[in-house]
C-alpha cells in the first residue's frame, strides 16, 4: 500500500497511457499479421465440405484430424512456408488431388464443423473449380489429348468434350469444357494434365467466376408467353404465345 | 567450508536455515528430480502418442490411439478433447462450433480445473521444454535481463487475444501461436515454424528470464485464471519453513511463493503456479508437497506472525 500511495496521480495516468499505447501498438501489429494471413486464403484449395473461406478461417481449430483421416495423404496442414494461414488444411491438386472417397472420411472427423457435416455426397463438394488455359491446352491446339476428360470422376458432367469443326484442310478439334455446376474441384484433371505446367487448374471459384447480375436478363430463359415461340417444338411449357410477334417480316416463315 | 564453523542463523521458525545440497548419490538426485523427470515423461509421452498415431498409425482395438493435435484431438476415436482457449476464440469470432469440440473443451477445462490450470504449461505444453532449456542455459551463462516487464502483461495479451478474435474474425492466438507451430511441426514435419520457436528461445535466453511462459503467453494466462479453482495444489507446511529461499530460486513463477500468503492459506494458492514441482525437490525441509485443496488444513492461528514480531522486536 505504501508503494501505491507514493505514485502521484500524474504518474498513474502516465502509466495508464503507456500501458494502453503498448497494448494498442501490439494489437495493431498483431491484427496486421492476422489480416495478412487471412488475405492469402484465396489460393488455398480446402478439403471437401469446407465452409466459405471467412467462416472456415474462423472455425477451423487446426487440429489436423482431416489430414489424419485422408487415406491418400492428399491433405496437408499449412506451415509458415505454405503461404496459406498456418495450420489450416489444404491440398495441392497438381501433387496429390482429392480422390473423392465416397464415405468422405475427412469430413465427419472435423470437430468444429469447419468441414460441413451436412456434406454426404462427395459429388456435391465444391473444393474449387477447374479452369482451362486454352492457349496451352493440347486439345485446344488440335491434338487429341482429352486426358482431363477421361480422368474426370464426373466425366461428361464436370468436363465434357465439344466438337469444333475447322476449315477443310484441318481436322476438327475435340476440346474439353468445364461445367461449374458439376465440377467438385477435386483436381484429378490438374494432376493428370500432361503439359509441363498444368493447362487445367483448380482455383477457388471466386477468383475466376464472373456474375451476370440482375441488370441483364436472358430473355429466352424466362418462361413468359412471349418467349415460348423461341423454344423448339415440344419444349414450350407455358401457354402458347399469341401471334403478336408476327408481322410482314416473318409472315409465312416456318 | 565446514558448515559448523559458520554461525547458523535460525529461520523465523527458530530452526537453523539449511541450504539445499544436491545429493551425491544417483538415487538422491533422482529423488530431487522426480517431478522434473515425470513431467518430461508426460510431455514426451503425449507428443509420442500424437506422433505415433499420425506417423505410424498406432491403434488400440482398431481405433486410432490419439488423433489430431493439442488444439483438438480424439482419444481412441471416442473421447473428444479440445483446447478450451482455442474454442473460446472461435466462439468470439461469432461462430458456434459443433458439439463435439464443445464437449472436448469442457472435458479439458474440467481436467485442468482439477489438476491445476497451468499443469498444462509445465506438464504438457511442448514449448515448456524449449523455455526450460533457455532458463537452464541462462543460469549457466549468467545472463541478465535486458529489461523488466510486469508478469501481469500476459493478462493484457489474453484480453487482446479475445478482442482481436472479435475484431478480425479469426482465432487471434491460434493463428500466431508458437505452441501450435512447434507441436504441429513435431508431428507433421519440421518447416519454417521452428523460427518462431527459436524466437521464443532467444527471447527467453538473452532478453527476459521466463519471458514467454512467465510474462507473455496468453494461454498460460488463461490457465492461470482456470487454476484459481484448482484442486491439486502445493501444500505449504508452515512450521517447517525456515525461509531459506531455495524454492524461490528454482521457481519459474517466484511471485507465487509469497510465504506469508502461503502460510495463511496452508498452500500455494496462486493460479500462476504451474504445479511443476521444482520446489519440492530442492526444499531441504520438506515443507512443500502436492496435496488436494480440500485435504489441506488451514493453519489454526497465523503461526508466522509470531516469529516475525519477535524478529521485529
Amino acid at each position: 500500500m505504501g508503494m501505491k500511495t507514493a505514485i502521484s496521480r500524474r504518474d498513474f495516468f502516465t502509466r495508464m497511457g503507456q500501458g494502453a499505447a503498448l497494448a494498442a501498438t501490439g494489437g495493431l501489429v498483431w491484427s496486421y499479421l492476422l489480416t495478412q494471413q487471412a488475405r492469402a486464403t484465396p489460393f488455398a484449395i480446402r478439403p471437401p465440405g469446407a465452409l466459405a473461406e471467412a467462416d472456415f478461417n474462423a472455425t477451423c481449430i487446426k487440429c489436423g484430424q482431416c489430414v489424419d483421416a485422408c487415406p491418400y495423404d492428399t491433405l496437408k496442414l499449412a506451415t509458415a512456408a505454405s503461404g496459406i494461414p498456418i495450420g489450416t488444411p489444404y491440398f495441392i491438386p497438381r501433387e496429390t488431388p482429392c480422390y473423392m472417397c465416397e464415405d468422405i472420411p475427412c469430413v465427419p472427423v472435423c470437430p468444429t464443423g469447419a468441414l460441413d457435416h451436412a456434406l454426404h455426397d462427395i459429388d456435391d463438394a465444391r473444393m474449387g473449380l477447374a479452369v482451362i488455359d486454352i492457349e496451352n491446352c493440347l486439345s485446344w491446339q488440335g491434338l487429341r489429348c482429352e486426358i482431363c476428360f477421361r480422368e474426370c470422376p464426373l466425366q461428361g458432367q464436370a468436363i465434357s468434350i465439344e466438337h469444333h469443326p475447322r476449315r477443310v484442310s484441318k481436322h476438327a478439334m475435340f476440346v474439353p469444357l468445364v461445367h461449374s455446376d458439376a465440377c467438385s474441384g477435386c483436381g484429378i484433371c490438374e494432376q493428370a494434365c500432361p503439359t509441363q505446367k498444368a493447362a487445367i487448374r483448380v482455383l477457388q471459384p471466386d477468383l475466376v467466376q464472373g456474375q451476370i447480375g440482375d441488370h441483364y436478363r436472358l430473355g429466352w430463359t424466362i418462361d413468359s408467353p412471349i418467349t415460348q415461340e423461341f423454344k423448339a417444338d415440344g419444349e414450350a411449357t407455358g401457354s402458347a404465345a399469341p401471334a403478336t410477334g408476327i408481322d410482314y417480316l416473318n409472315e409465312g416463315s416456318p | 567450508m565446514n558448515p559448523t564453523s559458520k554461525p547458523v542463523k535460525p529461520g523465523p521458525n527458530g530452526q537453523p536455515v539449511r541450504p539445499f545440497v544436491m545429493p551425491e548419490s544417483f538415487a538422491g538426485k533422482l529423488r530431487v528430480w522426480r517431478w522434473l523427470l515425470l513431467r518430461r515423461a508426460v510431455q514426451l509421452g503425449v507428443l509420442l502418442l500424437f506422433f505415433a498415431t499420425v506417423r505410424w498409425g498406432w491403434t488400440a482395438a482398431g481405433r486410432p490411439v490419439l488423433s489430431g493435435n493439442l488444439s483438438s484431438s480424439e482419444l481412441f476415436g471416442l473421447v473428444p478433447m479440445a483446447d478450451p482457449f482455442a474454442v473460446l476464440q472461435i466462439m468470439l469470432t461469432g461462430h458456434w462450433p459443433l458439439q463435439e469440440v464443445l464437449l472436448g473443451a469442457a472435458l479439458i477445462l474440467a481436467l485442468y480445473t482439477a489438476l491445476g490450470g497451468r499443469v498444462w504449461c509445465a506438464w504438457v505444453c511442448p514449448v515448456n521444454m524449449v523455455t526450460d532449456l533457455a532458463a537452464w542455459l541462462r543460469r549457466r551463462l549468467g545472463i541478465n535481463d535486458l529489461f523488466r516487464l510486469s508478469r501481469n502483461i500476459r493478462y493484457t495479451v489474453l484480453a487482446l487475444t479475445l478482442i482481436l478474435s472479435v475484431l478480425t474474425g479469426v482465432a487471434a492466438f491460434e493463428w500466431i501461436s508458437p505452441i501450435s507451430m512447434l507441436h504441429r511441426e513435431l508431428i507433421y514435419g519440421i518447416e519454417l515454424g521452428w523460427t518462431a520457436v527459436l524466437g521464443v528461445f532467444l527471447f527467453d535466453l538473452f532478453i527476459l528470464r521466463h519471458g514467454w511462459c512467465g510474462h507473455l503467453c496468453p494461454l498460460g494466462a488463461f490457465y492461470a485464471l482456470v487454476g484459481k479453482l484448482a484442486l491439486l495444489r502445493l501444500q505449504f507446511d508452515t512450521p517447517t519453513c525456515t525461509h531459506c529461499g531455495e524454492c524461490a530460486r528454482v521457481c519459474p513463477e517466484p511471485q507465487v511463493l509469497n510465504l506469508k500468503e502461503a502460510a495463511a492459506a496452508g498452500m500455494i494458492a496462486s493460479g500462476e503456479c504451474s504445479n511443476c514441482g521444482r520446489c519440492i525437490g530442492v526444499c531441504p525441509e520438506g515443507t512443500l508437497e502436492f496435496n488436494l485443496r480440500h485435504l489441506i488444513k488451514r493453519p489454526q492461528q497465523p503461526e508466522t506472525t509470531e516469529p516475525r514480531q519477535r524478529r521485529a522486536a
